[in-house]
């Protein structure tokens, strides 16, 4: 296969041109270039005797020059064109496009407030949504109080291993560190003060009040939130969901109510098992660092640690527990029918649920500064 | 069992000889012999779980066959070098069942995603040339603007024939191009392929299930039973044949039915 040739004749202002060779899209550019220069001219004349292959560009290319040409009333000619060439320059000619639509409009200042309005009501709007579906959540729990047969215990059982016992090491492993972390941290300050056995106190308020609970929720967060987003997500994109609700499936009883409370039982169990993992990795490293012994860890830490500190922390448990779920189930349900707005909800259910916990551990931070506890 | 090959001595563009695929001990194709010739459209049929798409996945190479020989346009898909395989993917365009076209990106973007790789290629001219193959795949102008997901099915399947098409390929490989779609829909789509086959001088290979669209577009039709290419002719050719599923497939009542619409939907 030769390399397509333009061969350009130009006498007295008209333009011959000969080409040979095959043309495709890699020619597509200087064929352009070069029948637009010679129409803007004079006549022109295009020889085909040579062409080996033309492609549907290399004819577009031509058709183009030749419409430029008639609307300038010059001279257009095409010679010697093979019955492939005469073939595809007809298809082509035929499916001309014709762009019919408008230039796309400028934005305004108008238009940008009014997406501002916009973005601000649906904010307003989804808050409404979760809502909903905590009403939903809580009338399939009473209905299945009342109907006992109806509610899923298999499926319950199958959630709560699924984000309850799996996700046990991975929270053990974190708060052990944090509670390394937290002791170390403590230690190198304290000491300044010659007050290094107050790391006790600072471990224990710390990890009961708020790190092993709110770690363990960010984590449950990442895991659940996302696999709740995904499950329901891919069952909405395959039709599932809706062959649910013509067999006449409760979606809501059947989907929100056993993983929600899966979540509902298992999130308090993990971030008690948080709470003890900080604790010993807390008091592993006062060990090691400060020489408190285990027995004198304990004994300062029965002593000096109300258990309101863990009561604080775990009362905050079912509150993040319906928020993950929550959010998790309602991005699935909105996932639509493509892969990509599976991905798009799964991520945004994740922040979400993770910013949500933040939230409200605030909320209750103040609250509980408030009333003293 | 009879092999015919066309009239005329043409160019075989796609020669598959001594075909072996297998999954686990399931053996799918054994000792599969099969000849394209140049310019024809040829149609793969062959009932549930005979390979028909299997077979198209050996020759486009995203199905690694366990011994055999396929040479395509003169190239061993299985032995070439990186370079070459490149070179021969830009000579072929697949159009996958159901277009599987990028969901991130717009019609116009999705046709213009081979197109990235012609070097000298200014994005203005790439953008129309994507329109042109839009309006020759026979969809709306305003298609190119559109998201997948804002198709429908047949509009996905023109969109995924456009993309196909949009480096002027010699071979087109459709899997299933009718499947799902509406009768009107599918005899249109049979129509586009014959003309787009006829002006382009397009080879095509292509599996299907459906008789209308054998009897409409398909110049020579191979049947894939027992492992292998058990027969390949022209429609009239197949008639003839009396193996039991082949005579089952265009003897029945729906092939009867197609048959007699033959004078209907060849018209172009």
């Amino acid at each position: 296969m030769t390399g397509p040739q333009i061969e350009l004749f130009s006498a007295e202002g008209s333009a011959q041109f000969v080409l040979r060779g095959s043309f495709s899209l890699a020619t597509l550019t200087p064929l352009v270039r070069d029948l637009a220069a010679a129409v803007a001219k004079g006549p022109v004349e295009i020889d085909l005797a040579n062409v080996t292959r033309l492609d549907t560009s290399a004819a577009w290319a031509i058709i183009m020059a030749e419409q430029e040409a008639k609307e300038k009333g010059r001279p257009f000619a095409i010679t010697n064109p093979s019955d492939d060439a005469v073939t595809i320059l007809g298809a082509v000619r035929r499916a001309l496009p014709k762009p019919d639509s408008a230039p796309p409009k400028r934005l305004t200042l108008t238009d940008r407030l009014e997406k501002v309005g916009r973005s601000v009501t649906a904010a307003g709007g989804f808050i409404l949504e979760l809502l909903g579906y905590f009403g939903l959540f809580l009338d399939r729990c009473v209905r299945s109080i009342r109907h006992p047969s109806e509610f899923r215990f298999t499926a319950l059982v199958h959630h709560c291993n699924e984000v309850g016992v799996k996700a046990v090491p991975i929270v053990a492993l974190m708060s052990f560190l944090i509670g390394v972390v937290l002791a170390f941290q403590g230690s190198t300050q304290l000491r300044q003060f010659g007050a290094e056995v107050f790391v006790v106190d600072l471990i224990a308020v710390s990890v009961l009040r708020e790190l092993g609970i709110l770690l363990t929720a960010i984590i449950v967060a990442g895991r659940t939130a996302s696999a709740f987003t995904a499950a329901i997500g891919s069952m909405k994109m395959r039709e599932e969901i809706d062959a649910m609700r013509t067999l006449g499936i409760d979606v809501a009883g059947a989907l929100f109510v056993p993983r929600i409370l899966a979540l509902l039982l298992m999130l308090p169990i993990l971030g008690l098992i948080a709470n003890l993992s900080g604790l010993i990795g807390g008091g592993l490293m006062a060990w090691i660092d400060l020489g408190i012994s285990p027995g004198m860890f304990q004994t300062r830490l029965i002593e000096n640690t109300g258990v309101w500190h863990l009561l604080v922390g775990m009362i905050k448990a079912p509150f993040f527990a319906l928020i993950i779920g929550i959010v998790g189930c309602h991005a699935g349900m909105q996932v639509g029918s493509n892969a990509e707005s599976l991905g798009q909800k799964t991520s945004a259910s994740v922040v979400t649920a993770i910013f949500a916990v933040i939230v409200t551990d605030a909320v209750f931070s103040i609250f509980f500064a408030q009333v003293g506890v | 069992m009879t092999t015919a090959t066309p009239a005329t001595d043409a160019e075989i563009v796609i020669r598959i000889r001594g075909l072996r695929n297998q999954f686990g001990t399931h053996v799918v194709h054994d000792d599969l012999d099969l000849d394209v010739y140049r310019g024809e459209v040829l149609g793969v049929v062959g009932g549930s779980g005979t390979g028909k798409s299997v077979l198209l996945r050996s020759i486009c190479g995203l199905q690694i066959p366990k011994s055999g020989e396929i040479d395509v346009l003169g190239t061993n898909v299985l032995a070439a070098t990186d370079q070459q395989r490149a070179a021969l993917e830009r000579r072929w365009g697949v159009m996958f069942q159901d277009g599987a076209l990028f969901s991130s990106l717009n019609v116009r973007e999705n046709i213009e995603v081979p197109m990235r790789h012609v070097q000298g290629l200014d994005p203005s001219l790439r953008s129309q040339m994507a329109d042109l193959k839009i309006a020759l795949s026979g969809l709306p102008y305003l298609a190119g603007d559109k998201f997948p997901s804002e198709l429908s099915g047949g509009m996905r399947k023109r969109a995924g024939l456009a993309r196909a098409l949009a480096l002027d390929p010699e071979i087109l490989f459709l899997d299933e191009p009718t499947a799902g779609l509406d009768p009107i829909g599918a005899a249109d789509f049979d129509i586009l392929i014959r003309q787009l086959s006829k002006s382009m001088g397009l080879t095509v290979f292509l599996v299907t299930h459906d008789l209308d669209t054998l009897h409409a577009t398909c110049d020579r039709v191979a049947v894939l039973a027992e492992k292998k290419v058990l027969v390949s002719g022209t429609m009239q050719d197949m008639l003839a044949v009396d193996h039991p599923w082949v005579h089952e497939y265009f003897h029945g009542p729906r092939a009867r039915a197609a048959m007699d619409a033959i004078p209907l939907t060849k018209g172009e």
